[in-house]
């Protein structure tokens, strides 16, 4: 993840809320069709029971493995289950991974940024060699140990996701706190004598935020890439409840009879990846006018 | 130079001790006696108390810390409870196998990535940077396994022209060993294109806007020396920061390619050791893997310096 951590944007126009970002934002195409992508996988997940056609653990055993067709239209996998409702209710799995973990993430991650660059000295060098050292961990390899060591469920995958991921955000909130740190408003405030953790909230936190935005939008990109993986490798939810990675995990063993096992949970994976991605990539572009 | 390189290593050697520290808490994390965990499905009473007095499960945790620190640095991994071979010994059979899946993998995504991000900046708003752009996006939003069992329903399954898996030493077959890592390769190569698709556009773009180019061509130099001789060696010095960087990343995405194609590598050698319970190999997996990662950082480093004087400074 390291070649997609530093959306730095210190020289942000402003918070997302300043009229300028929000009409940059609203006349972005990628914007616009990654927010529709991710909101339209959001809707799908929330109303699932309503949206998919069947019950995606019920058996239709005179169903085996039937191509995609009127009745089933992404075909039924090995156990006679619809697929189409699978994926409808594994976006629920996916998502819950992705937004919960990058919210581990960032409430850990993002604090402890904020304390190493404001007070620097031992905390900063203690929180940096710490995160350093998470970070020298293949991003993958640490989630899957993790998950291993924590035992396989979707909330230990999650777990593992956000402390894998949590070095980037204490990172990036550092690097944004030291700049932050040395301007006027800062010194005034802390001159007027207001208390550490009043600055911290009021004055840093809300300066800081903008890159922390960008960064939680391609996170969870990851994050639902990461998931994924963890439940191909049988780390992450675990069946018979629906997941598009243990889905693509069974659809390995039937690829010449049924295709349509692994086609559509994996559309369905880089369908919402790239949504995250283009939020990600259209806000970066809209707070970071250097780049 | 010599002075750079030693105050990399005094960032470098604390943070190994750190992940030492993590690594060896990860068998903290288990519910329960460790020495059950670690004895796999042999659980007898006898193999419990050879277990813990082995790893000193008995003895304060820093002492067990430190029994544990002295090995790993002596060389001596542990021993594999599903195999019972020593992990080091594991670990020299199947790095080599995933070094040339990752080798291979930074060839086709330097192959792919460099001209791409190239065309994209040379054409910038042009339908080629359009379609660099797609590109990129769609390669680092495919999630590696999936790409996989893709590649292998078409060309393994339908087209019959590649081996869906397997693996051949490459020197008992140069031939069959680069048939069965070529789809892995393009599978491990396929996000590190895209990175550096990006990174190559983005830093020539900068590059091209310098007064120097603008130099170069004012001279009336032809517009491939410009690119190529000026431009270019210019741009590419963060691409090979980010390329050393990558191939640290190939290995974390090697574990999902290598359990795709059945490539009996370090990455499998994770996967295998998660299913057996087989604790200490995860431990030891997780542990290299940080030094390879720091080891490429280092050199990572090293080369942007001697790339860019300005940095040792």
């Amino acid at each position: 993840m390291s070649a997609r951590e530093a959306p730095d944007v210190h020289a942000a126009p402003g918070w997302l809320g300043r009229r300028t970002v929000t009409g940059q934002l609203a006349r972005e195409p990628a914007f616009l069709v990654g927010g529709f992508i991710v909101l339209l996988f959001v809707l799908v997940a929330l109303f699932a029971p309503w949206v998919a056609p069947y019950d995606p653990n019920a058996s239709d055993w005179m169903a085996i493995r039937q191509a995609p067709s009127a009745a089933h239209w992404f075909g039924t996998d090995d156990l006679g289950r619809d697929v189409l409702s699978r994926v409808i209710f594994g976006a629920r799995a996916s998502l819950a991974a992705g937004f919960l973990s990058v919210a581990i993430a960032m409430a850990f991650g993002a604090p402890l940024g904020l304390v190493a660059g404001y007070f620097g000295g031992i905390p900063d060098i203690i929180i940096s060699r710490l995160m350093d050292a998470l970070l020298a961990c293949p991003f993958l390899v640490l989630a899957i140990a993790l998950a291993a060591f924590l035992g396989p469920s979707l909330q230990n995958a999650m777990i593992a996701i956000g402390v894998s991921a949590m070095p980037v955000f204490a990172r990036l909130a550092r690097g944004q706190t030291l700049a932050v740190r040395a301007e006027d408003y800062v010194s005034a405030a802390v001159s007027v004598g207001l208390s550490h953790p009043k600055i911290l909230v009021a004055y840093v936190l809300p300066n800081i935020m903008p890159p922390i935005v960008v960064q939680a939008a391609l996170t969870t990109a990851i994050a639902v890439l990461a998931e994924a993986s963890l439940a191909f490798l049988g780390l992450g939810q675990l069946p018979p409840a629906p997941s598009w990675g243990s889905m693509l995990d069974a659809a390995r063993q039937f690829l010449i009879e049924a295709p349509w096992m692994a086609i559509w949970p994996g559309l369905a994976i880089v369908t919402v990846v790239i949504g995250f991605n283009m939020l990600g990539d259209a806000l970066n572009d809209a707070l970071n006018p250097r780049d | 130079m010599l002075r750079f390189l030693t105050s990399r290593l005094a960032v470098a050697i604390p943070t190994l001790l750190l992940v030492s520290v993590l690594v060896f808490s990860l068998q903290k994390l288990l519910p329960g006696d460790p020495a059950l965990a670690l004895a796999g499905e042999d659980r007898s009473p006898e193999v419990i108390a050879f277990l813990r007095h082995k790893y000193q499960f008995d003895q304060p945790i820093p002492v067990q810390y430190w029994t544990w620190l002295k090995a790993f640095a002596s060389g001596d991994l542990g021993t594999s409870v599903r195999t019972g071979l020593p992990i080091g010994q594991m670990v020299a059979e199947k790095l080599p196998v995933t070094m040339e899946l990752s080798l291979l993998s930074m060839l086709i995504a330097l192959a792919v990535g460099v001209p791409a991000g190239l065309a994209a900046a040379l054409k910038r708003g042009t339908p080629i940077d359009y379609v660099v752009g797609v590109m990129g996006l769609a390669g680092l939003s495919i999630p590696s396994f999936w790409l996989g069992i893709m590649l292998i329903l078409l060309f393994s399954v339908n087209l019959g022209l590649l081996p869906s898996g397997g693996y051949t030493p490459f020197f008992e077959s140069p031939w069959d060993n680069l048939r069965t890592m070529l789809l892995p390769s393009l599978v491990l190569g396929s996000a590190s294109a895209a990175i550096i698709m990006r990174h190559t556009r983005s830093s020539m773009l900068i590059v091209l806007r310098q007064d120097f180019v603008r130099t170069a061509r004012a001279k009336g130099l032809p517009e491939g020396i410009v690119v190529v001789r000026h431009a270019l060696r210019n741009g590419l010095i963060p691409v090979v920061t980010l390329a050393t960087l990558q191939l640290g990343q190939l290995l974390s995405g090697a574990v999902l390619t290598e359990q795709v194609f059945g490539i009996p590598g370090f990455g499998k050698m994770i996967v295998d050791g998660v299913f057996s319970r087989d604790y200490a190999v995860v431990q030891a997996v997780v542990m290299c893997a940080a030094v390879f990662f720091l080891l490429l950082s280092l050199m990572a480093d090293l080369a942007y310096a001697a790339l860019n004087p300005r940095i040792r400074a």
